[in-house]
């Protein structure tokens, strides 16, 4: 900055003086405003379409008909009937049965109390204005012309909704237990699966980083296995282990796993990884000296562990805790497989949307799901922001010291969840291998003929490496020059803070609320954006859009270890500062980058959420083709599919590790002295 | 602009290749037709009709349906090609669908042909609902098999049965849609809070009860006739049985959109639709044609299922749909799984 920092206030007010921009400024902060734009218009306008569409309503306005009756000779009198009257009269419809959906009808007989489908007085019904609309059996009527039936034929006339706008699609919601009591089920799954979760990856982190037992490294790649498949596949497992005809069903003494055991167990499960490593993380800062000093004061173990263990790792827990609570409340592809009639408010946007094309009440029922959401988020920022550095110059790093007796215990417990881990996923390889469950246990490869079931075939687990592959390039593109130019560029204050913003909100939009979101926005007709709706394109953007935070935080985080330095030196020997990043930055952050690049790439394959309404038969994905195998009931392709996902994500682990090692060596050369 | 970009959307849209010079009329058509028989759908109908080509738009009955309504002021299908006759009723209700009556329509079984002259849509196939019967997993449950839709609700089946969620499900909605129609307004509704007693969960789609059966996941799972079959047929110890009441069916079913640029063209593909050699096609998917006499019985399809397959109100159903939905929701969903 070039503003004079000294004694501002002791000094007379001068001139304001303004720097002038240089080329280079105009460019960094257009490069700026350019992915804030992408961001505005894969998020914010979305999400705008979204809750407008949430107050759209339909309703049975009873003005725009006109009605009349003849007497028992088919004569009419002339006399026009007003519907709102009739109803006033009859007190036939309530306000509430006039509120409806965008395919409701309306019977008409209901205002005439002496009518009789065999009487042979006649009706006539026309709409008042243009744009009324009512049918007579399935036929439309939307002109202002007199249609004459008789009594039999009246029967048949429905009338349409007209739409309008108001708070009529949450009373609905509030009104209907089916769909409010979701809400609970979805806070209690989170709830309960947040506490196990966070428990177990405590003591898994805790073993892995404060205790001598063997086969760490071995636990901590088990550990991270379930970030690499969709979080359907447990699911998946968890019928074979514990459905009906399940291998382990005993051990459940009668509970069926289709609710919510099943959803908390498979929750656990693709959760575990990324509570790890956030405890992890904080357990493996800590002052020895803290320790040193609870001994000297001859502190029981459990004292010291309440003391001094928790409150060093609090906020990693506490971190955890809000991570793996949004996971799982915005989870759909589990509750999906194995919720049964246990509904939540994910699978219930899933139903509202494919199954009744309700969009206005999918809309409702995310926005309901993103408040918890949003409030997780919000809370775990400002607990983050409290977070003050742990380790301090003249801290001590902790060394656990061999315990035998622990050490044994330790490794037992880590074996446990280990196979809990390693088990899933080998429960779903035997599955896809075996060739009819339960009645046929040979092994053959027909659960692999993907091109014979619903799903979209082999075709799709193209398309998902393809996703994978253009989400990885083009996100951390963007993604990595978008911080870049945040983090680097001067002045522009209120810009930059209010990117910052933007970049952190994708985090806090569920999954299947961008999506929905989306289809309002991009399926709209009139939007020019219209093109890319149903091609490989808008998979990518929302890929790259629900990504975005993680992928942005880690970038900001490698930048801000260079120093301004590298600017001011850049600037001073005048070059461009494009120049710089592609010369220096992006070597220097090579780690970073292809972090990022791998994040994204393993998302992109895994991700059900994201894609669930964006897919077209043309760019159907392999995660899709797991849920759509599964929901025609296809358990053991879905299964191989499944496990297909995890061994090219696992793949592309061991290529980047490999790649990284190799790119290291070479661009990070000058770490070594 | 709304029209340029109207234009550059129908061109990208789904299969469409569009190519610039085209001495051929195209045709885009809509259709929930399985994926795999596309081709050969479109090869036959060019074996008659080579200037005509067909760019196949395709996606599962609940999103074409829902594309077709969202496009309807601005269609960008000239046909509708094989999608459930319930769709293509709210289509109609919309007045999306221009009447026509193709060459040849009178030879199909009347119950396949929209009632309104002309006919807004023309059937083409049918699904029909049936019970798929696990025998080893029943026997192991000691249950006797059912041979009526009253019997399922006996204390005997309960938690042994599985059936589609209409509100997610075509054939969960038919099954529904023919009960209210068997057993009236209100005996319908009793009958399915009975049933609903023994139902051990609702799928989300309509094929899964009956694969569920197969792999002895459940007993009985209420699905459809041709599903059963099939897995009987790929080696599962099933029985298909056809309730004594009746079934519920919906069909599949071709229509014109109204307002096509390529009338013409489009009237020339509903004629081949309802042709001889065109039901032959649909039969080696589908057990029930519109054509009668032409339907080869499928290996393992139960007998006697088309003198139970009901007298359906599509009418009815479609009239009725939202407000059945509704109220089978307020009834039967979210609640806890039944013991």
């Amino acid at each position: 900055m070039t503003s004079p920092s000294t004694n501002i206030s002791s000094m007379p007010p001068g001139p304001v003086i303004k720097s002038k921009l240089s080329r280079d400024d105009v460019i960094m902060r257009s490069g700026m405003i350019v992915i804030a734009l992408y961001l505005v218009v894969t998020l914010a306008f979305p999400l705008y379409a979204m809750l407008s569409k949430s107050f759209s309503t339909y309703r049975f306005e009873l003005s725009q008909y006109e009605m009349q009756v003849s007497d028992q000779d088919g004569v009419f009198d002339g006399a026009i009937l007003n519907p709102v009257d009739l109803n006033a009269a009859t007190g036939a419809y309530s306000d509430t049965d006039l509120s409806a959906g965008s395919d409701s009808r309306l019977p008409v007989t209901q205002l005439f109390p002496d009518f009789s489908f065999r009487s042979p007085v006649m009706y006539q019904i026309r709409n008042a204005q243009p744009g009324g609309r009512f049918l007579v059996g399935s036929t439309l009527h939307d002109d202002t012309e007199w249609t004459t039936l008789d009594s039999n034929s009246f029967r048949r006339v429905q009338l349409r909704p007209v739409k309008s706008t108001g708070f009529d699609n949450f009373v609905n919601y509030f009104s209907t237990p089916a769909l409010f009591n979701s809400i609970k089920n979805s806070l209690f799954i989170a709830v309960v699966s947040t506490v196990v979760t966070v428990t177990l990856a405590f003591w898994f982190a805790y073993a892995l980083n404060r205790s001598c037992m063997r086969f760490k490294g071995v636990f901590r790649l088990i550990a991270m296995a379930p970030i690499l498949v969709p979080s359907l596949l447990p699911g998946i497992a968890l019928v074979y282990l514990f459905g009906n005809q399940g291998m382990l069903k005993e051990l459940l003494f009668g509970a069926s796993i289709y609710g919510p055991i099943g959803i908390v167990i498979g929750s656990v499960f693709f959760t575990f990884p990324h509570a790890f490593l956030i405890i992890s993380t904080a357990l493996a800062i800590s002052d020895a000296r803290l320790y040193e000093a609870a001994s000297s004061l001859r502190a029981t173990p459990w004292r010291t562990f309440w003391t001094v263990t928790i409150p060093g790792a609090r906020y990693g827990l506490i971190s955890a805790s809000f991570v793996v609570f949004n996971l799982v409340i915005t989870d759909f592809g589990l509750p999906k497989v194995i919720g049964g009639q246990f509904n939540v408010l994910a699978v219930d946007i899933y139903k509202q949307v494919i199954g009744q094309q309700n969009f206005e009440m999918g809309a409702v029922v995310s926005v309901v799901l993103i408040i918890p959401a949003i409030f997780a988020f919000a809370l775990d920022r400002y607990v983050q922001s409290k977070q003050v550095a742990a380790l301090s110059a003249r801290s001590v790093p902790y060394q656990p010291n061999p315990n035998p007796k622990m050490d044994r215990i330790f490794l037992i417990y880590s074996s446990l969840v280990g196979l809990f881990i390693v088990g899933i996923l080998a429960v779903c390889q035997f599955a896809a291998l075996i060739k009819f469950w339960p009645y046929d246990l040979s092994l053959s490869l027909n659960n692999y003929q993907f091109d014979k079931m619903d799903g979209g075939g082999w075709g799709s687990y193209y398309n998902s490496i393809k996703l994978g592959l253009i989400t990885a390039v083009v996100g951390t593109a963007v993604i990595f020059f978008g911080a870049y130019l945040v983090e680097k560029s001067k002045g522009f204050r209120v810009g930059r803070s209010l990117f910052q913003m933007i970049a952190m909100l994708p985090m806090a939009i569920p999954g299947m609320v961008l999506g929905l979101a989306y289809i309002f926005f991009f399926n709209n007709p009139s939007n020019p954006l219209n093109v890319i709706y149903g091609t490989m394109a808008i998979l990518v953007i929302s890929a790259v859009t629900h990504f975005y935070t993680v992928s942005h935080l880690t970038a900001v985080t490698a930048l801000k270890q260079m120093d301004r330095e590298f600017e001011s030196v850049s600037a001073s020997l005048k070059q461009p500062t494009l120049k710089l990043f592609s010369r220096v930055t992006v070597p220097v952050c090579m780690p970073a980058v292809l972090d990022i690049s791998i994040y994204l790439f393993v998302n992109a394959m895994t991700t059900v959420s994201a894609v669930v309404f964006l897919y077209s038969p043309k760019t159907s994905l392999a995660s899709i083709a797991v849920l759509n195998m599964d929901d025609a009931g296809d358990i053991a392709p879905a299964a191989a599919m499944g496990m297909m996902i995890f061994y090219t994500n696992a793949a592309a682990r061991i290529l980047h590790l490999i790649a990284s090692k190799g790119i290291l060596r070479r661009t990070q050369a000058w770490r070594a002295r | 602009m709304k029209l340029n970009v109207s234009k550059i959307t129908s061109l990208l849209a789904g299969v469409v290749f569009a190519t610039s010079v085209a001495a051929e009329t195209e045709l885009t058509v809509y259709t929930a037709v399985e994926a795999e028989d596309l081709a050969r759908y479109a090869a036959t109908f060019n074996e008659t009709n080579p200037d005509i080509k067909i760019n196949w738009v395709r996606d599962s009955t609940g999103i074409i349906t829902a594309k077709l309504l969202a496009e309807r002021d601005n269609p960008q299908a000239d046909v509708v090609w094989g999608l459930a006759a319930t769709s293509l009723l709210l289509l109609k209700s919309e007045g999306m669908l221009e009447g026509y009556a193709p060459m040849g329509v009178e030879k199909l079984d009347a119950k396949f042909v929209d009632g309104d002259n002309p006919p807004a849509w023309v059937g083409m196939d049918a699904w029909v609902a049936s019970v798929c019967y696990n025998t080893v997993e029943a026997e192991k449950a000691g249950l006797t098999p059912p041979t009526s839709w009253q019997d399922l609700t006996d204390p005997q089946y309960a938690g042994h049965l599985i059936m589609p969620n209409p509100n997610s499900s075509g054939t969960g909605f038919l099954d529904v849609s023919s009960w209210l129609q068997i057993f009236g307004e209100e005996g319908g509704w009793e009958y399915m809070d009975a049933l609903h007693n023994n139902i051990a969960r609702y799928t989300h789609s309509g094929s899964k009860p009956c694969k569920l059966a197969a792999a002895g996941e459940i007993p009985i799972g209420i699905s459809f006739a041709f599903r059963g079959a099939k897995s009987k047929a790929a080696g599962a110890p099933l029985e298909i049985i056809v309730p004594s009441e009746g079934v519920g069916w919906d069909m599949e079913a071709t229509a014109i959109v109204a307002g096509t640029a390529n009338l013409e063209a489009a009237q020339k593909l509903v004629d081949f639709t309802v042709t001889l050699g065109a039901n032959e096609m649909y039969n080696t998917g589908y057990a029930v044609v519109a054509y009668p006499g032409v339907a080869k019985p499928v290996e393992h399809f139960p007998e006697g299922l088309l003198d139970k397959m009901i007298d359906n109100d599509f009418e009815f159903a479609a009239n009725n749909r939202a407000a059945i939905l509704k109220e089978w929701q307020s009834r039967y969903d979210g609640k806890s799984d039944p013991k």
